[in-house]
């Protein structure tokens, strides 16, 4: 490292940190996908089907998410109406 | 009865030949009797690194089709005692390894031996799983950049789902390795740091090898980096087979070198 870069380094991004924090993310998810029940995206399609019944509501505005913690498992659905 | 212990990453060219040659001549010279397998089908490189190209006659398919048997394949090595490999076949025909075949030559290799080390080709598809079903343990090769480790999660996820002990319910018992260190630019913030990857990926460490020349200068010369201990890599490779064989070792090598105020203004190395 020469004295520029050491002049520069001041104003430099940590970009480890950028790094870890987006695989956090990446990593717990492709976690989650991988431990999730089988019959799950297919309960999402037909959640999916029942709302659409009523409102239309493009595929990605309904997440369907099983968290486990310590002594139950917590199915957690999210769905985003149109205006 | 060996212990089964796979070299995998998902990822391609982080390491895992260069490991496996390293950890099972480390093995090795600790006394216990290690073969070092070649699951890298069509693409035969071990022995280049092991440095017994040129004594490679029969292969591991060779000896799963009955061609030869396993004493033929098996190549002794003429620095390390207690030592051998089982090259890879160079054929383009990717389902030569069968499940039957390769469970039938761990078995023979097991009565022989204390430890199996295979070395798996990269990927997450058939041949790396093929590296890895019957695995006791493993060793998950990780460099510390973004895409090795989300492969080496990948990787982990098929150990935990695929492999013959998570069938039988049991767990395969994972080691981090993370290679290619580079503990001065882990100090400026531009590298993950080993706390940073044993986080992501919550893998108990077994070692943290340096980026380091000595390892190309191995290659080149076909021996082993462990055999060069002379350098931070093959320092560090003894002490991940140390902890493999459950010692407690402290780390060396992963702080950055202090640098004076003089060096660092000239862009001392
Ligand atoms: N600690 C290190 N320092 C410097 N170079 C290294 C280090 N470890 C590995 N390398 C280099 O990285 C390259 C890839 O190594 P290697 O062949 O062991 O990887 P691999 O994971 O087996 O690759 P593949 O996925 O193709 O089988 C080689 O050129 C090797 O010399
Ligand atoms: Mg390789």
């Amino acid at each position: 490292m020469g004295i520029f870069d050491y002049l520069l380094k001041k104003g430099k991004p940590n970009t480890a940190a950028v790094a870890k924090e987006r695989l956090q993310i990446i990593v717990a998810h492709e976690r989650r996908k991988r431990t999730e029940p089988d019959y799950l995206p297919m309960m999402q399609q037909e959640i999916l089907e029942v709302i659409r019944k009523y409102v239309q509501i493009a595929d990605d505005q309904v997440s369907v998410q099983l968290e486990d913690s310590d002594d139950c498992s917590v199915l957690e659905l999210n769905i985003t109406l149109p205006e | 009865m060996a212990k089964i212990i796979v070299v995998t990453s998902g990822k391609g060219g982080v390491g895992k030949t260069t490991s496996s040659a390293a950890i099972a001549t480390g093995l090795a010279l600790q006394g216990h009797k290690t073969v070092v397998v070649d699951f890298d089908v069509g693409l035969r490189n071990l022995d280049l690194i092991m440095g017994c190209e040129r004594r490679v006659v029969y292969d591991f398919v060779n000896v799963i089709n009955k061609e030869a048997t396993l004493n033929q394949a098996l190549i002794k090595d003429k620095r390390t005692d207690g030592l051998f490999i089982l090259p890879a076949s160079q054929t383009r025909d990717k389902d030569a390894l069968t499940m039957e075949g390769v469970q039938t030559v761990l078995d023979d290799l097991s009565k022989d031996f204390e430890f199996i080390i295979c070395d798996s080709p990269a990927g997450i598809e058939q041949g790396a799983q093929m590296a890895l079903y019957f695995a006791d343990e493993a060793i998950v090769v990780t460099n510390p950049e973004v895409s090795s480790v989300r492969d080496s999660d990948r990787i982990l996820g098929i150990l935990q789902s695929k492999s013959m002990r998570a069938e039988q319910g049991k767990n395969v018992k994972e080691h981090l390795l993370l290679t290619r260190y580079n503990p001065d630019r882990v100090a400026t913030a531009e590298m993950l740091s080993v706390a940073d990857v044993e986080e992501i990926l919550a893998v108990p460490l077994v070692g943290v090898i340096p980026e380091s020349e000595a390892v190309l200068k191995a290659s080149n010369q076909g021996a082993p980096v462990i055999l060069d201990q002379e350098s931070n890599a093959g320092q560090a490779y003894t002490d991940a087979v140390r902890r493999l064989l459950g010692e407690t070792v402290e780390y060396r090598f992963i702080e950055a070198q202090k640098k004076g105020f003089f060096k660092r203004l000239l862009g001392g190395k």
